[in-house]
């Protein structure tokens, strides 16, 4: 073990040089300065002023090549909460183009005969993992949590992502187009949230959702107070939670009007007020992302299962004036649904997950139920590499579970947990999550009803493109890892 | 809830309803899975009187005195076997002071009885039976959940139990003993799978030894003996083969060579996880040995289950393996076996066998066979009437029936949705109940 660390240390090290080395001192010389007194003389120090170099890491997706489809005969479940039986789909340019009962097919597309199936927007799962804890589940791909300190709002999760998890392929092949990946929940701030494209990608900025916001993940609770509680330190209580989340909030006002401060005073400096230019205050990574939630910039996602608690997360985004997009795992949210409503913030919630440590025993199968009654966004989440492969048919169990309970909810409304309301979440209801003309061709033809057990997916479009489908080999991507293993490879692996 | 209902569920919960009081029950216009030698009846009737099944068939008379169930065509099938499950014996699975499965110490490993922890009142086995559990198959796991397992092999016996919540729940002890021969097991004896395979059958050579040598024992006459006594006598019925070992193995490779021990030393092996079993099928089904599996298992987890895939569980019962589907191990999730068994079917499996996978192969494999498991006269009256196809998740179960008792279809997870359901602005929700 010891001579392995060594070893990675050692490459580690090297790649740190060489990464040193090619860093080009150029980009300095690149950077135009904005004016000012003395542009001439005015040097430019890349990546010290936040607003300056808010996108470090930009996307570099592309869609894959598409044609014009028309997918014709399905019953179609919008996202928006119609259904339209023997309806048809056309995907063109990437785009939805129209989506009604007795289109026209334009001429040249291709036709998908769907009758007898079923089509719904593509899949979103608000709350994954892959990549950041990746299959075989070795330590080597443990990258989750950055479990040093109750503060790692500083990280990103983008920077654990392994684009060649095996999961991800799984995921898409159960109808998943767009992934948030989140953090692990072991920190009162665990770090930022990155929303991805499911599609097989080279670099992780080759799946990365164009134009869509950050997360931060922050957790309540269990995790937070034993991962710190066990190593001595704070927190090791709920109340001890409750002080960290504030002391943070408080530095990271302080650093707003650090940075605010200083901007006024450049501007009025490069106005002509004042002889000396202002000094900078010192970037910190890590209130840059604290700052980007107080500025509406960035999304929280706040893992919190009991409904006291989230209720004292509320209170405290009062105090600091910033928004929780979504309580994650929820599981008694239903018991505070009215004050969900209120406040205008999603849950994701699980259809029956329930028990697994003493803040989930309160998890009920109709709480999703009971949230749509209620009028709260409500989402199904996996959290799992197993369940995200079956998404509809876990909110299918919610589904069930509510009618039971004489909570009469529509499939067609019941899609919107898995695919409109994650992406209202997760900032990118006005690209994908619906079947509306104008938005991402993310599209799913299922073999059957997708709240039934036997649906399977058949094809799997993603901005207009086909990325699985399950009758052509040539259209089904296999993981870097799983290339010459006999399962996943094997003929009949794929019907 | 009615105050009917609810009496019944208190009842249930003390246990004050046993089989002797059952009253006689005719479930009538009813789609039949019998999973015994009558096939599927479409419009049928079962009888149950005394606590078994007196009459299954087309044209039975109701007779006179019995309360009619109208099943109005919908499906009845057997009561749904969670297999390979912690239910009962654990009520939160992140406190283990709550636990009660995991108790191999080195005293007690083989001989660890999992069924003397079992608690009949446990808050999952409502939940469970509300998702159409009757019986469960309580497997013990080996203590510490990683880092602290120590040098113990045997996690212990497993036990059947009713979900009745009555007193009287444990259908069977010893119904088999278990073993990890898996990574997780394998990295605290050594770190390698070939070593937990040797060290499990230099086990049970010591085992064979002290059969053969009980005198000696007694009298201190015999060769040293790591196993204590306890476990010396629980592996006496393994190498008789009389009770089986239910091994967790995942691997091609690994499979093979549990077969081939199984097979040299005589042993009733019944086979857990085998995420590559698919490739090796062939060798399973001329084993005989039947085999447990969660079909959702579809990742490359573990180096161990690299070829993990969908269809496993359809290539195994097309090559003649006998198939059980498993829940997630941990109590609260046995109810999703029956998702599972669906899952299997949408990847290939028959439809009836993936009903036989959850109801009749567990009962036979693990020795309640004459009990439970078909719709047959004789068997207890284990029973589940569903509003639709019982795999599906927008299926529910309609009636419940452990023993030909009707069970209470309520639990507290139904108390809080009715409590939280429609609040009270002038009173808390303490209030309600």
């Amino acid at each position: 073990m010891r001579h392995s660390l060594s070893a990675v240390s050692l490459a580690a090290a090297v790649a740190l040089l060489s990464a040193c080395a090619t860093v080009p001192s150029q980009s300095v010389a690149d950077q135009t300065s904005s004016g000012g007194k003395d542009q001439a003389k005015e040097k430019s120090y890349p990546g010290l002023d936040p607003a300056t170099d808010s996108d470090p890491f930009p996307t570099t997706y592309r869609a894959l090549p598409s044609q014009t489809v028309a997918l014709v005969g399905a019953t179609i479940f919008t996202g928006t909460g119609a259904r339209i039986d023997n309806g048809t789909v056309i995907l063109d340019g990437g785009k939805i183009t129209a989506v009604g009962a007795n289109l026209p097919v334009p001429a040249g597309a291709k036709v998908v005969d769907a009758r007898g199936k079923f089509v719904t927007p593509g899949i979103i799962d608000a709350h994954s993992h892959l990549g950041v804890y990746a299959t075989p589940e070795v330590w080597a791909n443990s990258d989750g949590n950055e479990a040093t300190d109750p503060n790692t709002a500083q990280v990103w999760a983008e920077h654990s992502v392994w684009p060649q998890d095996p999961g991800f392929i799984r995921a898409l092949e159960g109808g998943i187009t767009t992934l948030e990946i989140l953090p692990g929940s072991a920190n009162l701030f665990g770090g930022r949230a990155v929303i991805l494209k499911n599609v097989p990608g080279r670099t992780v900025e080759d799946m990365k959702f164009p134009g869509a916001p950050y997360g931060l993940k922050m957790a309540c609770g269990e995790n937070p107070k034993r991962v710190y509680g066990s190593k001595g330190r704070s927190p090791s209580t709920r109340m001890g939670n409750i002080y960290g989340y504030r002391k943070s909030w408080i530095d990271a006002q302080e650093y707003r009007r650090k940075w605010d401060e200083y901007h006024k005073k450049m501007a009025d400096y490069k106005a002509g007020k004042g002889d000396k230019a202002p000094d900078a205050p010192k970037r910190d990574l890590q209130l840059d992302t604290l700052a980007g939630v107080l500025d509406g910039s960035i999304l929280v996602q706040n893992h919190c299962y009991r409904a006291d608690e989230m209720a004292n997360m509320i209170a405290i985004s009062h105090e600091f004036g910033f928004h929780i997009s979504m309580f994650h795992h929820g599981s008694e949210a239903y018991k505070i649904a009215d004050i969900l409503k209120k406040e205008d913030i999603c849950v994701a919630t699980w259809g029956e997950w329930w028990g697994f440590k003493m803040e989930g025993f309160d998890g009920i199968e109709e709480n999703a139920a009971l949230l749509q009654k209620a009028g709260v966004c409500t989402v199904i989440h996996s959290d799992d590499a197993i369940l995200t492969q079956h998404l509809p048919q876990e909110a299918a169990i919610a589904l069930a579970a509510g009618r039971r309970a004489g909570i009469e909810i529509d499939e067609a409304e019941a899609i919107k947990w898995v695919t409109a309301n994650p992406a209202k979440s997760i900032g990118v209801l006005d690209k994908t999550g619906t079947l509306e003309p104008g938005k991402m061709a993310d599209v799913v033809l299922w073999s059957a009803d997708p709240f039934s057990v036997y649906a399977l997916t058949e094809q799997v479009y993603v901005d207009g493109a086909v990325v699985f489908d399950r009758h052509d080999p040539t259209r089904q991507p296999l993981s870097d890892f799983e290339l010459g293993q006999a399962g996943p490879a094997h003929p009949g692996a794929r019907p | 809830m009615s105050v009917k209902t609810s009496l019944l569920a208190l009842a249930a919960a003390a246990g004050l309803i046993g089989a002797a009081q059952a009253e006689t029950i005719a479930i009538t216009h009813a789609k039949i899975v019998t999973l015994g030698s009558a096939g599927q009846i479409d419009n049928g009737t079962i009888i149950v009187k005394d606590g078994r099944i007196a009459a299954v068939g087309a044209n039975l008379a109701v007779p006179a005195g019995a309360r009619t169930i109208d099943a109005q065509g919908h499906m009845v099938t057997p009561g749904v076997v969670a297999s390979n499950t912690s239910l009962g014996a654990g009520e939160v699975e992140g406190e283990s002071s709550s636990d009660d499965f995991a108790g191999a110490t080195d005293q007690l490993s083989a001989a660890f009885d999992v069924s003397l922890g079992v608690n009949p009142a446990s808050m999952l086995i409502p939940i469970a039976r509300m998702g159409g559990v009757t019986r469960a198959v309580i497997t013990p796991e080996l203590p510490g959940r990683g880092d602290k397992k120590g040098e113990k092999l045997f996690a212990g016996q497993a036990a059947i139990i009713d979900l009745s919540g009555g007193a009287n729940s444990i259908t069977k002890r010893y119904a088999a003993l278990t073993i990890d021969a898996g990574t997780d097991a394998a990295a605290h004896l050594g770190g390698t799978h070939g070593g937990l395979l040797q060290r499990l059958e230099a086990d049970l050579e010591e085992a064979a030894s002290y059969g053969a040598n009980k005198g000696g024992y007694e009298h201190g006459t015999h060769r040293p003996y790591s196993l204590s006594k306890e476990d010396l006598e629980a592996l006496q019925p393994i190498l008789q083969g009389k009770e089986p070992l239910l091994i967790e193995v995942h691997r091609a490779a690994d499979i093979r060579r549990v077969i081939d021990l199984g097979k040299r030393l005589k042993l009733k092996l019944i086979l857990n996880g085998v995420e590559e079993g698919w490739m090796v099928a062939g060798d399973i089904a001329a084993s005989g040995y039947p085999v447990l599996l969660d079909p959702q298992a579809d990742l490359p987890s573990q180096f161990e289950s690299l070829n993990s895939r969908m269809e496993n569980a359809g290539l195994l019962a097309a090559a003649g393996v006998t198939i059980v589907v498993i829940p997630p191990y941990t109590g609260h999730y046995a109810r999703q076996v029956r998702y599972n068994a669906g899952y299997a079917v949408a990847h290939g499996l028959p439809w009836e066998t993936g009903i036989a996978a959850i109801t009749r192969n567990p009962a036979q494999i693990f020795g309640f066979g004459e009990k439970e498991g078909r719709i047959e006269p004789g068997l207890d009256a284990d029973l589940v009437v569903w509003s639709g196809d019982p795999l599906e998740m927008l299926t529910v179960p309609l009636h419940v029936l452990i023993k030909g008792e009707e069970q209470p279809m309520t639990s507290r997870a139904q108390d809080l949705a009715r409590r939280y359901g429609a609040l009270d602005p002038n009173q808390p929700p303490a209030y309600r109940h």
